[in-house]
Order: structure tokens, then sequence, then C-alpha cells
């Protein structure tokens, strides 16, 4: 049974990474996980400097799924290099480093200094932060500023470029193709969606931040449906987020075209949730007479009545 | 000791307020490493609503069991209330930092408000384990929401006077002080956080040492979401975070949600 897969210079054992921000800095899991076990640990974002992230209340559960405000609070590159970095080296799975900014200068600054750091494997490009530039408007948001943030990274680094895709966008593969087309190697998505809670007896939002990002398993439909946009309009591997709990929900993501997953919100339910995605998707395609996992990438049917992909209420 | 995540079986449910419940489950690694104010985190549904855990405060050990007190006020524990003898229960702790009980004070007083007296059982009797004296003060907001049996020699307060001091479990506890005056004694507190806020004012005005047990919204338990910020008091837009840096902290480190500057 082959579960391996590459981007580049990323080698993966099998098809299942942990997801930015709902695993910490790799080891916080380790006694409750086998990381050995996992296809890749991607990092929480880091950024130029540390962050101390949002006023609390920064997270409220909602139906089968939760709503975050987190605001990026993370270490800052120096104390990540210092002290989390050196502990990422030898845990026997792939690493690698999501990156944000506020702009462009901030990326690459994040980028240059850890470039030349041994263990980490690749960079995840979080472009769904606000632009100070552009009036807080997300990088993410137009084919422009995601292809900027690109074109700006692609020459300083030798290792994988994978950018993370924010899904509240009209059409999220136009952005994927223009991040291609700027020599990304891999787009992820979907980041969470924009979405709030009311607390009415107090008649207040129930995030300190009034709005915040949807995730969990009430965002897999819409993931699923970009993801599968996205995989038909570029050639570049795709690696699809959003609401995967078990390993049947990650095949799903398969088949829509995604070449690996990434599980996040249900890491804090279990977090040996992703080890147990990656044996589960073993076990199906063992029973399935899957020899090689990669057979089930974009293997899905779909009947042609001429009918264009879409919705029609 | 480090936390595990483990299949505990339940081995008893009984009612000890109108609201509140003390489930019992084994869970003998738990167990042997609890320290009282730590915490576990319990999936309350095999389903995704809820999606995430439930952190409940340990409020006891018995050998290889663990008891917790939890009431009933929305989906999680609606269904914990449903669990019954020989359920299994999946169960991860014991998490946190616990209550620094180990220093010489003689004297200790245990502040508790509602449902805040969960960790309190597991802590008097440490305390007393310890040849210390203590003294719980109870608050809920009325007598049928008292929890029966949990900890002895209680003194209470009720919002509605229906039983102890008719008024909230801090001007309880101001009012002890005021008639005994016992050699500076060291203050644990659990409660909604106006509560604390109002509390730890109190405290800090008198310069008694106070560790406070705080609640926030989680998703992990175990430090890896950062969705459980506190503020801390020292540093401005700087804060800790309620799963690892506590759930105990000493009063004077964080500003509970709610209470102004700090
Ligand atoms: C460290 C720590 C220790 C804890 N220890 C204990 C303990 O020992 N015992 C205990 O009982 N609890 C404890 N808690 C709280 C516990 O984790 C749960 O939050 C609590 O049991 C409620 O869970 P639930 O699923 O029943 O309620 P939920 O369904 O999550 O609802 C929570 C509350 O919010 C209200 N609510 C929900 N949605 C809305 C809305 N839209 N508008 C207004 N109100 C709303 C509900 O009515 C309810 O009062 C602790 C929490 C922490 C962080
Ligand atoms: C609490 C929390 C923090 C997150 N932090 C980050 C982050 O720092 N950088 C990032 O690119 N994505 C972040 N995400 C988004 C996730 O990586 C993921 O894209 C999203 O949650 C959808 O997947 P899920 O439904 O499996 O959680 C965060 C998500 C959550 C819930
Ligand atoms: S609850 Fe996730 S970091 Fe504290």
């Amino acid at each position: 049974m082959k579960t391996d897969f590459r981007i580049g210079s990323l080698s993966c054992k099998n098809r299942v990474l942990t997801a930015s921000g709902t695993f910490g800095y790799g080891l916080e899991a380790a006694p409750y996980t086998t990381l050995a076990a996992l296809g890749g640990i991607v990092t929480k974002s880091v950024t130029k400097f540390p962050r101390a992230g949002n006023p609390p209340p920064r997270i409220a559960e909602t139906t089968g799924g939760m709503l975050n405000s987190i605001g990026l609070a993370n270490v800052g590159v120096e104390a990540f290099a210092r002290d989390k970095l050196p502990l990422l080296r030898g845990i026997g799975t792939a690493v690698i480093v999501n990156i944000a900014g506020s702009s462009i200068d901030e990326y690459i600054d994040v980028l240059e200094r850890l470039e030349h750091e041994q263990g980490i494997d690749a960079w995840e490009i979080n472009i769904s932060c606000p632009n100070v530039r552009e009036g807080g408007l997300h990088f993410g948001a137009k084919r422009e500023t995601a292809a900027a943030v690109t074109r700006a990274l692609r020459p300083r680094t030798r290792k994988p470029l994978i950018v993370k895709l924010t899904p509240n966008v009209t059409q999220v593969a136009e952005i994927a193709a223009a991040c291609a087309d700027e020599g990304a190697d891999a787009v992820s998505l979907i980041n969470t969606l924009v979405g709030m809670a009311v607390d009415v007896r107090t008649r207040r939002p129930r995030l300190s931040t009034v709005t915040g990002g949807l995730s969990g398993p009430a965002v897999k439909p819409v993931a699923l449906a970009k993801v599968y946009e996205t995989a038909r309009a570029v050639s570049i591997p795709v690696i699809g987020i959003g609401g995967i709990v078990t390993a049947m929900d990650a095949i799903e993501f398969l088949l829509v075209g995604a070449t690996a997953v990434q599980v996040g919100t249900s890491s804090f339910r279990d977090p040996d949730t992703a080890v147990s995605v990656a044996r589960g998707m073993e076990e199906f395609c063992r029973e399935q007479g899957v020899e090689d996992i990669k057979e089930l990438v974009g293997a899905l049917r779909v009947d042609d009545t001429g009918a264009v992909p879409g919705f029609i209420a | 000791m480090t936390a595990v995540d483990t299949d505990a079986l339940v081995t008893g449910l009984r009612q000890v307020s109108e609201s509140i419940f003390a489930l019992r489950f084994r869970a003998p690694h738990i167990a042997a490493a609890a320290q009282p104010g730590q915490f576990v985190n319990v999936l309350t549904s095999p389903f995704y609503d809820p999606l995430l855990r439930r952190a409940y405060s340990i409020s006891n050990v018995y050998g290889e069991e663990c008891e917790i007190l939890f009431a009933v006020v929305g989906k999680g524990t609606s269904l914990l209330a449903r669990v019954r003898e020989g359920d299994t229960l999946r169960v991860l702790g014991p998490l946190g930092r616990p209550f620094a009980c180990e220093e010489p004070f003689q004297t200790a007083i245990l502040v508790a408000g509602g449902i805040g007296i969960a960790p309190f059982p597991f802590l008097f009797s440490r305390l007393l384990d310890q040849g210390k004296t203590v003294i719980p003060l109870v608050g809920a907001r009325c007598s049928s929401l008292i929890a029966r049996g949990v900890i002895s020699g209680a003194r209470y307060a009720t919002d509605d006077g229906s039983e102890g001091c008719h008024g909230t479990v801090v001007d309880l506890f101001e009012e002890y002080l005021s008639t005994n005056e016992p050699v500076v004694p060291r203050v644990f507190a659990c409660g909604p956080n106006p509560m604390l806020a109002a509390l730890r004012r109190s405290v800090l005005g008198r310069g008694i040492p106070c560790e406070l047990s705080l609640e926030s919204e989680m998703a992990c338990g175990i430090g890896i979401c950062q969705g459980c910020a506190v503020k801390r008091s020292r540093e401005r837009d700087q804060y800790a975070l309620v799963c690892t840096d506590g759930p105990c902290f000493d009063a004077r480190d964080i500003v509970p949600l709610g209470e102004e500057g700090g």
C-alpha cells in the first residue's frame, strides 16, 4: 500500500497533515498522539514580531463547528527559531512552517530569517491576513495581492511554497491560478469562513472581535466545493482543509481532487484525530483494493449531463 | 506525571442539588496524578454536537476513581446528566496548574460561587491532611441550588436570603474577615468571573494572598489553540492561557474577564 506523496522536495509518508493554528508548534500534543505517524505538521502562523493575539473571548462553539478570533497569537520568528524549531527536528515527520504578515516585507523577513535553518521542509503562506497597505483588506482577497505575495517569496526560497487560500472570496480558483502562475508549488484551502454568533441574553457578540473564523465539520461541504473548483482550475497540487474528522471525510477531499489533507479543529476534540484519519484511509484503501492512494485523487465520478457545476436554487 | 486521554468507566451519578450532579468514573492514571485545582476534559457526545470537550474541575479522588461536579446548563451537561453507571466516557487529564496549597500558611478560606464549588472538596481534604484550618464559604442564588454533602462545615450565602447570609459570597467573605481576624489567611476562590473580580479587589486591597481558579472558553485544554486567553495584570495587552498557565492563578497576576484595568 502506497500512501506517500511529494510536492517538489517535500516528502510526506502519508496524506494527512495537521492544520496551522490547531496543533500549536507541534510538540504540545505529543503525549496524546504519535507525531511520527503523521504525514506532516504545519506550525501555527509565524510573524515577524511576537503577537499577543486578540482579547477574550476568542472562541465560540457553534453547531458542529466553532468560531475563533485568536488574532495570530504567536511567539514571533526569533523565538520560533530559537525555542520551537529545534524541538521539531527529528520528530520523524515533515515540518511545514506557516508564515503570516501584514505587509509583503514582513512575509519576506520571516522567510529569509528561517530559510537557512535546519529542519524546515516547506512553507505554507497564510494570505488571509489583513494587509496594512490595502487598508486591512486581506492579501487573499484579490488576485493581484495574492500573486504579489507569491511573486515576492518565490525567488527567495528553494523550498516548496504552498499558498493557503481563504474561502471568503467569490472565485477562489482564480486566485489559486494566479498563485500558480507566480510559481506556487501547491495551494491549500480552506482557511476559516467569516461568521458570527450572538449571546441573546447580553445582546453581545460572543467574540470580542464581533466576527471570527468558522471551522469544523460545519464547513466541510463548503470546503469540498472550493477544493473541487480549485483542483479543476489549476495543475499544481491542492491540499484540502475543512471539517475533517474521519478517514471518510479525508477520502472525499481526495476524490474531489486534493492531493493531501489537513486536519484542524478536530484535533481540539481529540489530539490523535489526524493519526487515526491516516490509519483509516489506509484501511479503506485496503478494503477497496486500492494499491496506491494516489488512485483516489480526483477520481470523482461525475455524469456528463451537460450541466455546469454550480448551483440552482 | 503527564496527562492521558482515556476511556473511563462511569461508576456513579448522583444529584447533589436542584441542578448539580456528581459524576464518578474509574481512571487510575488520572486519579493517581491529580492535584487539587486541576481539571479533566470530557467528550460529552460521540457525534459533533457538542463538538468540543467540556472542562471539569476534579472535585475529588477516591482510590482509582475521580469525581466531577457539574451544573446542568446547556448541551454538554444535558448529555452528561444522562450518563449511566457502566458507560464509558472519554476523559483527558489531569490538566492545568493546580492550586498552590503546599505553602506554609495555617488558615485557608475557600470561596465558592455557584458551581465554583467544584474544585473544593479535593482541596479541602488535601488541606485538612496537611493539618491546616479550612473555612469553606459557599454562595448560591438560592438554597435549592446549594450542592449538598460535598463539603463539610461550610457557611452559606444566598442571593435571595433563603439560606445563610443574604447576599453574595464575597459579602460573606468580608463579613467573616471583619468578625474573625485570623493571621493572614490564604484564600482560594472559584466561581463566575464577576464574583472573582469582586473578590480579587477585596483581597488585593487587604494584601491577602489569593489563588483564583478561572474559567474561559476553551477549545482544546492542552495549549494548542490559544483560545483560552486571560489578561495578565502586570503587562499591557499580554495574555496567559487558562488551560496551561492556569486554571489556578495568583490573583495578582491576571485580570478576570469583565474587570477593567489591572
Ligand atoms: C477550567 C475549567 C473548569 C471548569 N469546571 C467546571 C466544573 O467543575 N463544573 C461545571 O459545571 N462546569 C465547569 N466548567 C464549565 C464547563 O466546561 C462547561 O462550559 C459547562 O459545563 C457548560 O457546558 P454545556 O455544554 O452544558 O453548556 P453550553 O451548551 O456550552 O452552554 C454554556 C452556557 O452558555 C449558555 N448559552 C449557550 N449559547 C448561548 C447563546 N447563544 N446566548 C446566550 N447564552 C448561551 C448556556 O445556556 C449555558 O449557560 C469549567 C470550565 C473550565 C474552563
Ligand atoms: C483556533 C484556530 C486557529 C487557527 N490559526 C490559524 C493560523 O494561525 N494560520 C492559518 O493559516 N490558519 C489558521 N487556522 C485555520 C485552520 O488551519 C484551517 O484552515 C481551518 O480551521 C479549517 O479547517 P478545520 O475545519 O479542519 O479546522 C486556525 C483555525 C482555528 C480553529
Ligand atoms: S484551550 Fe486551547 S490553548 Fe487553552
